[in-house]
């Protein structure tokens, strides 16, 4: 399977192909073809896993196993004998004057790690949308834009080369761009797909042109030649710095990152499972993936073994409290996980910035599950609250559907990184290790990020579970399409973070997953205890007092009104509901200038300047034209003739006076041609 | 197949004049006769071309294959000389491909006047011509064959075209004559400078401007760049283009935009570099700057359309600012992108010209602001126009992709050249371009998107709630589907094309050391 691995992706493309051509005639409307495909991908991504981890485990340092790709170039190789070598084939793509670029799989442990979780939800995703989508005016398209954007996704981490990479990163976007504008019939949908897509596409110059600054550097789009390049010890830091920024940007866009976040809050206007799949669990971690996989451009470029602060971790530590603050003044509670996400995923790339990769990339793991659940679960809750995802018109539910409500606890819990919960171990993995690294101010920011999670959360289950039912439906449990989905993704969100869980000695994430071929010498700090400690206690005291206060909030005289009585309060408050400004400064100023009074300006000088010289010049030669056959031709050449045909005493009385303007035009031209003739018979005659 | 080599290009080219013939023959009456000989005559020599595709010798695509070279006029020297390489298969077979969908698509959409006799003679009148410039290796054979288009494209746009049709008529006729004749000029200047007095292209390549000086190389590459640059059109020589395709009927605009436009972009690649090289170093970096400013401009200009067609008019201008960008770098990286983006733009944007006539026809507007809801009253239209939206904003896995990026690659390294803009360093000159195109992709998102959301997204207005608005039809189908499978297939196999044009791309770039 290993070698294999392309399979993956080609079953879901075939399927949408499948479902787009035949899908509405076929059983379960498309949705079988597309299960069928994504829940094969999901036992070929177990079995690639399994040989992964016999071949991790079966290595020995011989180099036996060496692929093609790796002959190539072990002799250049600086992290020789031990590492395991990563698993390769390719096709030749394209070529261009001696070169050859293939497309090919690039496969280890950190592969094999995502084709599980982009395989796993998309199933359970699929799964849990029968129901969901049930009667949608569109439920076939919807699951061929499932199956596609899954083989994109599969496509993006599976490939060998930046380019193809790029490929998958762009097709996700369409996908995401579809989805989120699935029902474009609201104006305001189509708006947030594009805002979406052109955000992210923002983003996407940096992408590229950080590909194309490594490409001439390494002489390879290959990841690995791109690696082994960053760590051999011949690599220019200046071009790495270069390519790093580039590719950082391109990160931004797409995962999320303050700031061009904007765009996610606004990719809620899709359905509820592609918020969970696309929007939380897979699509948004691309960027961060892409930053684990080529991990030793960033770890040169951006000298993150040297402590301090560098690019990459101040824009993660920037959105996780940037994120975590615009989670408390949502009322909409897919948005509020939509920002919780933003904040969480700025733990991954903070933490790969301060040299945590194994924590980001375990972190990606653990959240990719407990974040689908609670967008599953809040997709569950507005199916039964009567189609709503405002908080306001919820409340008191968990006692009318109490698997969503366990699940959601669950998920709720784990998010707060409550010991033992999947959250738990891989957020104090990011946290010990910044400290471990020399990044104190970015374990304070990590620490403070906790604590306003633990926070927004309670308020959310507050919210939503607790108190008197505010709407006017009769909410009830979800079917079983439904809630087994929740029940799956709630028991991962339990176990998941044992899987490299260190005080028990179990660290499977840094055995099986983190590379040992080209890769930088990151030390993975062992678990400390008492930091650990403090993070819990803060996300418990944090829980605590949100609880105390919305248990409590009407005989808190001091909170109430605070906005509109203390100016500062509300000037805060103001901020935060407004985002920031940050949509008004890309939408009302950068866009709207753009489109609006350059545009227009453009076209003006188009119409008035540009297209004004050629007008003219034609204008011009009309008027020469005139010119030339009223004064020159008829006066002066004419009027010569006429003179010498007056004076020679030739006068043809009223014949020529009719006809002799034209006949002296056409003797005239007549000559002319017979010169021009004679002049080019000269000159060919003289060669 | 020693038979089907030496006649091959003469077929290529001149069945189409044969079936011209036979069309002019047949009385206007029998308008099914005369569509049937049309359509098999784009069909005949289509299936020419599929025997070149097959019989080409791909293990020596940058060598001349299928040469004929007879005497023409002895008197001026000029020979009837053709030969097809790397570079002009792909878009000898763009150029068949799209004229047999424009017959098709014409079978029962003949624009007013009707008249489908005159309107076919002039579409294989046009085929004569592009078919014929892409191989042409003789200079006055391709300044022939170059102007031949001008003619039926004149009439189509002049006859068949919108209200303001002959303003546009003329202004694309004069200013493409005016840089035809300028173009001409710099040719007998090359005839008569060279160290041996000849038209035939691959001997001036071969000679790359021996004995010319080169201040005057520099003086004679500007008349080639105004005959080809208002071709292309490149900005500022772009104001015909727009009205040209405002006006002119559907058909018109696709091979208007599809072929017409690469004939310039053509000529540099075939004519301009190689027989001028030193000059074309000088002015590499000017024409990456009009390109880049192509690139913005055109895309801006697009901001601010309500027109459909006037909008994908300009979107022209912009893409072939990238193609442009590309030959500018004078390296392969950038000539293969150039070739890829023709290719590329050829299929994707008379796509889009094809869906724009077909909303003009059933809606009967274009402007963006009176339409909406397409994917709601004609779903198949909608979708299709969203997937050439997608494939014309650059999207990975479609053709248009393969064109852009590699453009914008090539110039963050250009071939060695004495200096950049303004006596800057010509690395950073371009490296600059790199980043002005990059940004040029997301405004064509931008664009794009745009007009997506104002055609196809919402709700019908109030004015066709009830209109019957028909879904894509049969000839629509069958014109349209070799091309969308083209737009996959380039995309996700970019090799098609790039193993045809990467040898014949590298002869011309060596020169450059790129």
């Amino acid at each position: 399977m290993l070698e294999n691995v392309w399979i993956l992706p080609a079953l879901p493309a075939v399927a949408f192909v499948v479902i787009l051509f035949f899908g509405k005639r076929s059983p379960g409307k498309g949705a079988a073809f597309g299960i069928t495909a994504v829940g094969a991908s999901f036992v070929g991504a177990i079995v690639a896993v399994v040989q992964w981890v016999h071949r991790v485990d079966h290595a020995g340092g011989s180099s036996q196993s060496l692929g093609k790709f790796a002959q190539t170039f072990l002799t250049t190789a600086t992290s020789g004998s031990h590492a395991v070598l990563p698993v390769t084939e390719s096709v030749t793509w394209w070529q261009n004057g001696s070169l050859k670029f293939s497309a090919g799989t690039y496969v280890d442990g950190l592969t094999v790690m995502m084709l599980v979780v982009v395989t796993l939800i998309s199933l359970l995703v699929q799964v849990y949308s029968i129901a969901y989508m049930r009667g949608d005016r569109r439920y076939t398209w919807y699951y061929a834009a499932l199956s596609l954007f899954t083989a994109s996704m599969l496509t993006l981490v599976v490939a060998d080369n930046m380019l193809l990479l790029l490929v998958g990163w762009e097709l996700v976007g369409l996908c995401s761009f579809m989805l989120i504008g699935h029902w474009w019939e609201e104006p305001a949908n189509s708006r947030a797909a594009i805002k979406a897509f052109l955000t992210t596409r923002t983003g996407d110059i940096g992408l590229m042109i950080g590909v194309i600054i490594l490409f001439f550097t390494v002489g390879s789009f290959g990841i690995g030649a791109t690696n082994l390049y960053a760590t051999s010890v011949h690599a220019r830091h200046d071009l790495l710095l270069a390519a790093a920024i580039c590719l950082m940007i391109g990160i931004i866009g797409k995962s999320g990152q303050f700031p061009l976040h904007t765009w996610l809050p606004d990719a809620m206007a899709g359905p509820t499972p592609v918020s969970a799949l696309i929007h939380a669990a897979t699509m948004v971690v691309a960027g961060v993936y892409l930053g684990a996989r080529v991990y030793p451009v960033f770890f040169n470029g951006f000298s993150i073994g040297h402590g301090g602060v560098n690019f990459m971790a101040l824009i993660g530590g920037t959105t996780i409290i940037i994120g975590a603050a615009l989670a408390f003044v949502q009322t909409d509670i897919k948005k509020v996980l939509a920002y919780s996400t933003i904040s969480q995923l700025g733990y991954m790339v903070m933490a790969l910035g301060v040299g945590a990769w194994t924590a980001a990339v375990f972190h990606l793991f653990t959240h990719a599950f407990f974040k689908a659940l609670l967008f599953l679960g809040a997709g569950s809750v507005s199916h039964a609250a009567g189609h709503t995802f405002d908080m306001r018109e919820m409340g008191g539910l968990r006692k009318k559907m109490p698997i969503t409500f366990w699940t959601f606890i669950i998920g709720s819990l784990a998010l707060a990184g409550i010991f033992p919960l999947a959250g738990f171990w891989s957020k104090d993995e990011i946290l010990v290790n910044a400290g471990k690294n020399g990044y104190s101010a970015f374990l304070v920011i990590g620490l403070v990020g906790a604590f306003l999670t633990a926070a927004y959360m309670t308020r959310v289950v507050w919210l939503t579970f607790f108190g008197e039912y505010r709407g006017h439906e009769h909410p009830h449990e979800s079917e079983r399409l439904i809630t087994g989905p929740l029940i799956v993704l709630g028991v991962l969100s339990v176990v998941a973070g044992f899987a490299n869980a260190a005080p028990l000695g179990i660290e499977k994430f840094k055995e099986w997953v983190q590379p040992t071929f080209a890769f930088p010498n990151v030390h993975n700090a062992a678990f400390d205890y008492p930091k650990a400690v403090l993070s819990v206690g803060l996300a418990v005291v944090a829980i605590g007092i949100a609880a105390y206060y919305y248990v409590n909030r009407d005989e808190m005289s001091f909170f109430k009104g605070l906005t509109e009585r203390s100016p500062v309060a509300h000037a805060g408050y103001t901020f935060l509901v407004n985002k920031y400004y940050l949509d008004d400064l890309y939408e009302n100023v950068i866009v709207a200038f753009i489109s609006g009074s350059l545009a227009r300006a453009s076209y003006w000088v188009n119409q008035h300047i540009i297209d004004g010289v050629v007008n003219g010049i034609g204008r011009g030669a009309t008027v020469t034209a005139n010119y030339t056959y009223a004064y020159l031709d008829q006066r002066v050449v004419d009027g010569a003739v006429n003179e010498i045909a007056h004076e020679t005493g030739a006068a043809g009385g009223e014949l020529r006076r009719v006809q002799s303007g034209s006949v002296q035009r056409y003797a005239l031209l007549l000559f002319g041609g017979v010169a021009v003739l004679s002049l080019a018979l000269l000159l060919t005659n003289t060669i | 197949m020693h038979w089907f080599d030496e006649w091959a290009l003469t077929l290529a080219v001149f069945v189409p004049l044969a079936g011209l013939a036979a069309v002019l023959a047949i009385p206007r009456a029998q308008e099914q006769a005369i569509k049937i000989t049309a359509l098999l005559t784009t069909l005949v020599t289509a299936g020419a071309g599929i025997g070149i595709l097959i019989d080409f010798n791909y293990s020596h695509a940058g060598r001349l294959q299928f040469i004929v070279n007879k005497s023409w006029i002895p008197t001026i020297s000029a020979r009837y000389h053709m030969g097809l390489d790397g570079i002009s298969l792909p878009l000898l077979l763009l150029s068949m491909l799209m004229t047999v969908a424009c017959v098709v698509y014409s079978w029962n959409h003949f624009p007013e006047p009707h008249n489908p006799k005159a309107f076919l003679a002039l579409i294989l009148l046009l085929e004569i011509g592009m078919n014929g410039t892409f191989v042409a290796q003789d200079l006055i054979l391709f300044f022939v064959f170059f102007e031949v288009v001008l003619l039926p494209m004149f009439f189509m746009i002049g006859v068949w075209g919108g209200p303001n049709r002959q303003y546009a008529a003329i202004k694309f006729f004069l200013f493409t004559l005016f840089g035809s004749a300028l173009m001409l000029v710099s040719f007998l200047a090359i005839f008569f400078l060279s160290k041996h007095q000849t038209f035939q292209i691959p001997q001036l390549a071969t000679l790359g401007g021996a004995g010319i000086a080169r201040g005057t190389q520099v003086l004679v590459f500007g008349g080639l760049f105004l005959g080809f640059a208002i071709k292309v059109p490149m900005f500022p020589f772009h104001t015909w283009l727009p009205d040209a395709h405002t006006e002119a009927p559907t058909v018109g605009s696709v091979l208007l935009a599809a072929i017409l436009l690469k004939l310039g972009a053509y000529g540099f690649i075939r004519i301009a570099l190689p027989i001028l090289p030193e000059a074309a170093r000088v002015w590499a970096p000017w024409i990456g700057l009009l390109a880049v400013i192509g690139i913005i401009y055109g895309a801006l200009c697009c901001l601010a359309q309500s027109d459909m067609k006037r909008l994908i008019a300009f979107s022209s201008v912009s893409h072939m600012g990238f193609v442009m960008l590309g030959i500018a770098t004078l390296t392969s990286f950038g000539l293969n992108a150039a070739i890829f983006g023709m290719v590329a733009h050829g299929l994707i944007t008379g796509m889009l010209f094809f869906l724009a006539g077909s909303v003009q026809e059933r809606y009967g507007t274009r402007e963006m602001s009176r339409l909406g809801g397409l994917l709601n009253q004609a779903p198949k239209l909608g979708w299709v126009l969203g997937f050439c939206a997608m494939a014309s904003l650059g999207l990975p896995g479609l053709a248009g992709f393969w064109g852009e990026f590699p453009s914008i690659l090539s110039s963050y390294s250009p071939a060695k050249l004495a200096q950049g803009l303004l006596n800057g360093d010509p690395l950073l000159t371009f490296r600059i371009f790199m980043v002005i195109a990059a940004i040029g992709t997301v405004l064509a998102a931008g664009y794009l998107l745009m007009m997506y959301q104002r055609v196809a997204f919402g709700s019908p207005t109030a004015e066709f709630e009830r209109a019957h608005i028909h879904d894509i039809n049969i000839p629509e189908w069958v014109a349209w589907v070799p091309i969308l499978l083209l737009i996959v297939a380039l995309g996700i196999y970019p090799n098609l094309v790039f193993h045809m044009t990467n040898q014949a791309v590298t002869n011309v770039s060596k020169v450059f050391g790129g």
